[in-house]
């Protein structure tokens, strides 16, 4: 080919490349939307039970939002009267392609902020990138206290307590109800939630009641699907107690192969993140199990304009009442959204506020939401704590409910500012402030 | 009851279910030369179809006992439309090429089916329990089982033995045995290799099928199901010898007891127990345990 003619397509090229990029610049300048990045499951076994239930709460709520609707401290529109844009982007894939995309949503889709993340590993990998990015993220989902135990951060946030309340109040809750346990068991996913949940449970049951004795720890593979010899494994040893923090499909999969096998006759089932399921397994849901929601979401969420609010908005879209994902979306955009407000207020600032500016304000913010009061007061104000409750299942007229409920003050299941959770469990869980 | 006897009752009933998952697998190598990654997707498909075909049987008010039938023709439905629409529509025009490029195309379908399994049932778990307790349980001790797992282990020997029949005792399996020999030979003798391996294939996705829809009244049938499957598929087929019926149930004998086995005395180790059993086959007999050495062709 003549050079000219390569010469010439270059430069063709190279223009056309300016034109573009000029073109997004501008746009981006034009832009009068907030653009949010939401990262949820819509693939795989976490898409049913808690990805897609985020997105349709998410859906619901920016669409409320965007129309002024929501109820106070709520009602102005989008985010201080700006519409907000949402970019959805699927969890799915692991961390590797999970940090990608994140670059991605940053770089390519300019985003304001991020809003994401149910898997504790995506978290722990997104944390480190979000502040080399310098970009707001709102990690909604996850539960591993790792994240600002082990590290701090500017620019990430957590509205949503860490794992560690879930374990300890199932332990508070439990011989609360049953003092003279002598005997306990688990099964959960051989993954960093199921492992940390046993481990945090088994802690506390050892601080709480040190003559109770371990009986078996079984840890099967995540979406495993066959349970016959671990459900016979549980029976044989004899267990006063099965901790199980089990989800989706493999609790489900769980309940339908044991309560057959007559597993719970003899063994009281403390199901730490069963909520979710209470209206899909209906007879499969022994009476009696104690059961959380991984905070006061749900069944246990306070009554209240925003609860009803919520349920209403989610229950038009989904058909059904929300679950525990979706709360914590909701809490994510409703604490982004005042952290914002306030830092606009105080910058009287035209479109929206600096970056820094909005991590001042939302760093030890408070604020209100369906599933009640969070306050930013861990991980130097990124990391919020809330009370929990556990209750347990009584079927009733064919509908499973929750009796017996039991609230937990977020610094009784807790730790305070500087303390690691196992640390904490072994030195007696003193009430932190 | 002693622990011994219900390692051996869960590892006896695991094996069944892991040799009805699997044995399509072997079945299309052993025939076909084919690593049919989409297997799982197709197990997964039995699944659904099964909770599709069950429900709207036990929807409408028929007798219970009925939805077995429904969970048998779920199988065959899968079987009947997804094996000839794969083999003659995409397999077929990629016969001859390097197995390599055949395990690619599999994949492909693996992928597609995923993506289509989502846009026809969605994302939320559906299931189809009722037949897991339709028959009752029975007692071995103080543990209690399920008849349905007694029913799925002889539900597994029929499979294995009508297959041994089919393949030693009859014409047709003989002329399966000829085009496993040697293809072009058949061929040369009259026998008709394109029927045989859309027959095969078949065959093949209506036993992966079947596994999922037996599976489906005791999990919660999702999205991700596939792939758990084809890995634990591979395992058994791999431990066995690609491409051997009898290895098959030999490899999901050894799996299933070995899972038994680390889940009662060690359940650290559970997760590792069957991929350390299939390394130390491949260490000592890297074609498997029942499948012939193969000569290297110069």
């Amino acid at each position: 080919m003549d050079k000219r003619y390569v010469r010439a397509a270059v430069i063709a090229l190279m223009l056309a490349g300016l034109t573009l990029h000029g073109g997004i610049a501008s746009a981006q300048q034009k832009r009068d939307t907030i653009r949010i990045g939401f990262v949820t499951f819509l693939s795989g076994p976490a898409a049913g039970p808690f990805g897609v239930p985020a997105r349709m709460a998410a859906e619901a709520v920016v669409e409320q939002l965007n129309a002024g609707k929501a109820p106070a401290p709520y009602d102005t529109k989008g985010f201080g009267g700006t519409p907000i844009e949402l970019v959805v982007i699927d969890e799915a894939g692991g961390t590797t392609k999970q940090v990608s995309e994140f670059r991605n949503l940053v770089s390519r889709q300019n985003v304001d902020y991020v809003i994401g993340y149910i898997s504790s590993g995506d978290c722990l990998a997104i944390a480190p990138v979000a502040e080399e990015m310098k970009k707001v993220t709102v990690l909604f989902d996850c539960g591993t206290p790792r994240v600002f135990e082990e590290a701090s951060y500017k620019y990430v946030f957590r509205t949503r307590p860490h794992a560690t309340m879930d374990a300890v109040a199932a332990a508070l809750y439990l011989l609360e109800q049953k003092s003279g346990v002598k005997s306990y068991g688990g099964i959960n996913q051989n993954y960093a939630w199921g492992q940390d949940s046993w481990h945090d449970f088994d802690l506390a049951m050892k601080t709480l009641k040190p003559d109770a004795r371990v009986t078996t720890s079984q840890m099967p593979k995540f979406g495993s699907g066959q349970y016959g010899a671990e459900i016979s494994a549980l029976i044989q040893s004899g267990s006063e107690v099965i901790h199980s923090s089990l989800w989706g499909g493999d609790l489900e999969a769980f309940m339908m192969q044991s309560v057959p096998r007559g597993l719970f006759r003899k063994s009281q089932l403390v199901l730490v993140a069963g909520e979710p399921y209470l209206h899909r397994l209906g007879a499969n849901m022994p009476d009696g199990t104690i059961v959380g929601a991984r905070g006061t979401h749900g069944v246990f969420a306070p009554d209240s304009n925003l609860n009803t609010w919520l349920k209403t908005i989610y229950k038009a879209k989904a058909g059904h009442d929300p679950n525990y994902p979706a709360y914590v979306a909701t809490l994510a955009f409703l604490g982004l959204k005042t952290a914002f407000e306030k830092a606009k207020l105080e910058q009287a600032s035209s479109l929206k506020p600096s970056d820094d500016a909005l991590i001042a304000t939302f760093e030890g913010l408070s604020f209100d939401s369906p599933s009640g009061r969070a306050t930013m007061s861990l991980g130097k104000g990124h990391q919020a704590v809330m009370g929990t409750a556990y209750g347990t299942t009584k079927l009733v007229n064919g509908k499973v409910t929750v009796t017996n409920v039991k609230h937990y003050p977020a610094e009784r299941v807790t730790p305070p500012n500087g303390i690691s959770s196992p640390d904490w469990i072994k030195g007696g869980m003193k009430p932190g402030k | 009851m002693n622990q011994f006897l219900a390692i051996v009752i869960d590892g006896i009933i695991y094996s069944s279910w892991l040799f009805i998952i699997a044995v399509g697998l072997t079945l299309i190598y052993g025939v076909m030369k084919i690593l049919n990654v989409a297997h799982g997707s197709l197990y997964a498909l039995g699944a659904y179809a099964a909770t599709a075909f069950g429900g709207y049987w036990l929807a409408q008010g028929h007798p219970p006992m009925g939805s077995y039938g429904m969970l048998v023709l779920a199988a065959v439905f899968v079987g009947l439309i997804a094996g000839p629409l794969i083999e003659r529509g995409l397999l077929r025009l990629v016969y001859g090429k390097e197995e390599v490029v055949l395990v690619l195309v599999t994949y492909a379908v693996f992928l597609i089916l995923e993506d289509l399994t989502k846009l026809a049932f969605g994302v939320d778990p559906l299931s189809i329990p009722e037949p897991y307790g339709l028959l009752g349980s029975f007692e071995v001790g103080e543990l209690m089982y399920p008849t349905y797992s007694l029913v799925l282990v002889v539900l597994s020997l029929l499979v294995a033995v009508g297959l041994a029949l089919i393949l030693n005792r009859t014409r047709q399996g003989k002329i399966l045995q000829a085009v496993i020999h040697d293809r072009e030979m058949s061929a040369a003798m009259g026998i008709n290799v394109g029927r045989v391996y859309l027959v095969t294939f078949t065959v093949g996705v209506m036993l992966a099928a079947l596994g999922g829809a037996l599976t489906a009244p005791t999990i919660s049938v999702q999205p991700g199901i596939a792939a758990e499957v084809i890995v634990l598929a591979f395992a058994v087929v791999v431990i066995g010898g690609l491409g051997s019926l009898g290895g098959a149930a030999l490899g999901a004998v050894i799996v299933g007891m070995v899972r038994a086995w680390a889940v009662h005395k060690w359940p650290e180790v559970e997760l590792f127990s069957v991929y350390a059993v299939m390394a130390l086959v491949l260490i000592v007999r890297p074609q498997g345990l029942f499948a012939a050495p193969e000569a290297r062709k110069i």
